[in-house]
């Protein structure tokens, strides 16, 4: 339902001068400037350090397979809920028809929808898990995803096992109007349900987490954690922006925003994550 | 009232206009005709009034709908609070932080039993409608209803909740205090409340702002009002660059409530007065009071855990999606055989 133009990204720039040596070395890579220090640096250290700046820290957007392989123990990750397919119930088209926009993000994004789901173990335990994909038409929820986010808590209730979602989306999918808001509901009924089992549900939130997504699960977690400077907040800075008409403040609805008041537990730089996330369910679970 | 008037309605209120000349002269003797002649007139415009309204009404494009759903004279909460129910004490704020005029809240009775009914509440006139943010609450808006709501649950008492609003409050202190939780822990804590809950969207159910007060039983809906998961306008700023192509995002969201009833979303769809509810709000509260009895009465013998299940029930299966079926497991055959 939002759409943020305001997230942390990097652009590919040419190459700068270098010695001939250096230059033979690194011709293959691809550079890349920092939005977070402005620093022109080498693709393969972003990569290599879990797409996190190594000069100042600037958390980009991480792909929701490594998101998973980051957190969860070598091989253990057990996809469920695959093929799942919008009707279209709408028949919903604006300037391209629905269906061939979630073909050509398929293609785009090479994830089937924005949000992957399944069970997995993270240090030793058994967790059910889901991620959203942001690359996918914003990380928005439609009823696939709000399918999928449901079922995330339904197998943590019947297997009395924690529940972790990742999430980053601009919110509820617009092209399924009122089946999209359902989905928030349909989210947090199953949430009501899983609480009996007395299993911790980890919320964390990425960059960006908004509107209709923000607005149920995400903000619904027993801990509830973000990673660095993420965009987090029910209405979106610009929509803020045109109803007060006036600027707003630095660093509003950012993670380290929230913490001051008082709306998440903790902010956890992305290499630190696996051993928090295992640390509270020790803790928990 | 204010003598506001839409549109289409026009040719409707010009001609009513004549016939309510034409009826006054009648009354006071100044007319020129001689009184045959004037009734049988009078006659004939109040069967042409009748007719124009129907054309009218018959065929509305889905952003009339919304027109009327926003129209400035349509019963508000607590218009429906004065006229269906009795015996209403409205209690204020969320025990955190404020009050918010947005959300109005309070027990009552229907037909003599207790009730908790709630709201979003528009304000008539422009003063009225700055103190209330013209229907859109802020977090402490949702948290009083999450209050009252358990309140509610605590005695045994059934919940009604009018939505009518645009959208929750877009602002900076909003979103400080938590817009989104303060939402997301309604959905939650409605979908386990152990009374029943009928949402009924009397003008303009707009995004999470109205959900967070809409995890019910019974969802019913006026015929002129619409639910989606944004507005129009808000649809059409993203979609079309274009926030006054509002038109054609109402169409492409198909967000009226026979949209909704088509979409098995809701449970009954609630007949208003001839030409919308501002035209007779007596009769749309007549018609809406007599539906939340039949609903309640219903509701009554599902206990506490039947509520509940119906309530998961009918919001888990919300959502049409297309699943492959599991692989038939194919009789292996053996290359070593
Ligand atoms: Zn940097």
């Amino acid at each position: 339902m939002l759409r943020n133009g305001a997230m942390a990204w990097y652009h590919k720039v040419p190459a700068p001068k270098l010695p001939p040596e250096a230059r033979k070395s690194r011709m293959e890579g691809l550079w890349i400037k920092c939005d977070g220090c402005s620093e022109i640096i080498y693709k393969q250290d972003v990569e290599k350090n879990l797409e996190v700046c190594p000069r100042c820290d600037e958390h980009f957007p991480l792909p929701v397979r490594r998101r998973l392989d980051l957190v969860l123990d070598p091989g253990t990750f057990d996809e469920c809920d695959l093929g799942l397919e919008t009707t279209d119930p709408l028949e919903f088209s604006d300037s391209k028809k629905y269906k061939d926009r979630v073909k050509a993000s398929a293609r785009a994004s090479g994830e089937n929808e924005a949000f992957v789901s399944g069970l997995g173990r993270l240090a030793g335990r058994e967790v059910s898990i889901g991620a959203f994909h942001y690359g996918f038409m914003g990380g928005s929820m439609g009823s696939v995803v709000g399918e999928k986010v449901t079922r995330v808590f339904e197998r943590a209730t019947e297997r009395r096992i924690p529940a972790i979602v990742f999430s980053a989306s601009g919110g509820a999918r617009m092209q399924e109007a009122i089946f999209s808001l359902m989905q928030m509901a349909k989210s947090a009924a199953a949430l009501a349900r899983f609480r009996r089992v007395r299993q911790p549900y980890i919320s964390v939130l990425l960059d960006p987490t908004t509107g209709g997504v923000s607005a149920s699960f995400a903000f619904l977690g027993d801990i509830i954690l973000a990673e660095p400077k993420a965009l987090i907040g029910f209405a979106g800075p610009r929509v803020i922006e045109q109803t007060i008409r006036q600027k707003l403040p630095e660093g509003f609805q950012r993670s380290e925003f929230l913490l001051q008041h008082g709306m998440i537990d903790a902010i956890v730089p992305r290499r630190e994550l696996r051993d928090r996330l295992s640390q509270i369910l020790g803790l928990l679970g | 009232m204010s003598t506001y008037a839409l549109e289409f309605e026009k040719p409707l209120l010009e001609l009513e206009q004549k016939l309510a000349e034409l009826k006054r002269s009648a009354a006071t003797g100044t007319a020129l005709e001689p009184g045959d002649t004037l009734d049988s007139e009078i006659r004939r415009l109040e069967k042409r009034c009748a007719k124009l309204q129907q054309e009218i009404f018959a065929e509305l494009s889905r952003w009339q709908v919304v027109q009327l759903s926003r129209h400035p004279n349509r019963p508000y909460t607590l218009d429906y609070v004065q006229r269906i129910f009795t015996d209403w004490i409205e209690l204020h704020g969320d025990r955190a932080f404020a009050d918010d005029p947005a959300l109005v809240g309070g027990f009552a009775r229907l037909d003599g039993e207790p009730v908790m009914v709630l709201g979003q509440q528009k304000g008539r006139s422009t003063k009225e409608n700055i103190l209330r943010s013209f229907g859109m609450p802020r977090p402490e808006g949702y948290r009083k209803a999450l209050r009252l709501m358990k309140l509610a649950e605590r005695f045994d008492r059934p919940v009604i909740a009018f939505i009518d609003t645009p959208g929750a409050y877009p602002g900076i202190d909003a979103e400080e205090r938590g817009q989104s939780e303060a939402i997301a822990v309604c959905l939650e804590e409605m979908a386990g409340l152990e009374v029943p809950i009928i949402s009924v969207v009397i003008g303009e159910g707009g995004s999470g702002g109205a959900l967070a007060i809409g995890v019910c039983n019974r969802l019913l809906m006026l015929q002129y009002s619409w639910y989606s998961v944004i507005s129009p306008e808000s649809c059409a700023a993203i979609l079309y660059r274009d926030s006054s192509k509002g038109e054609k995002a109402a169409e492409a969201l198909r967000l009226t409530a026979r949209d909704a009833y088509e979409m098995g979303i809701v449970e009954e769809l609630i007949e208003e007065s001839p030409g919308g509810a501002h035209r007779d709000p007596a009769v749309t509260a007549q018609n809406l009071g007599l539906a939340l009895r039949r609903h309640l009465r219903e509701l009554r013998d599902l206990g506490p855990k039947g509520l509940v299940d119906d309530r998961y029930a009918k919001f888990r299966k919300l959502g049409p999606v297309t699943e492959p079926r599991p692989e038939p497991a194919s009789p292996l055959r053996r290359e070593t055989d």
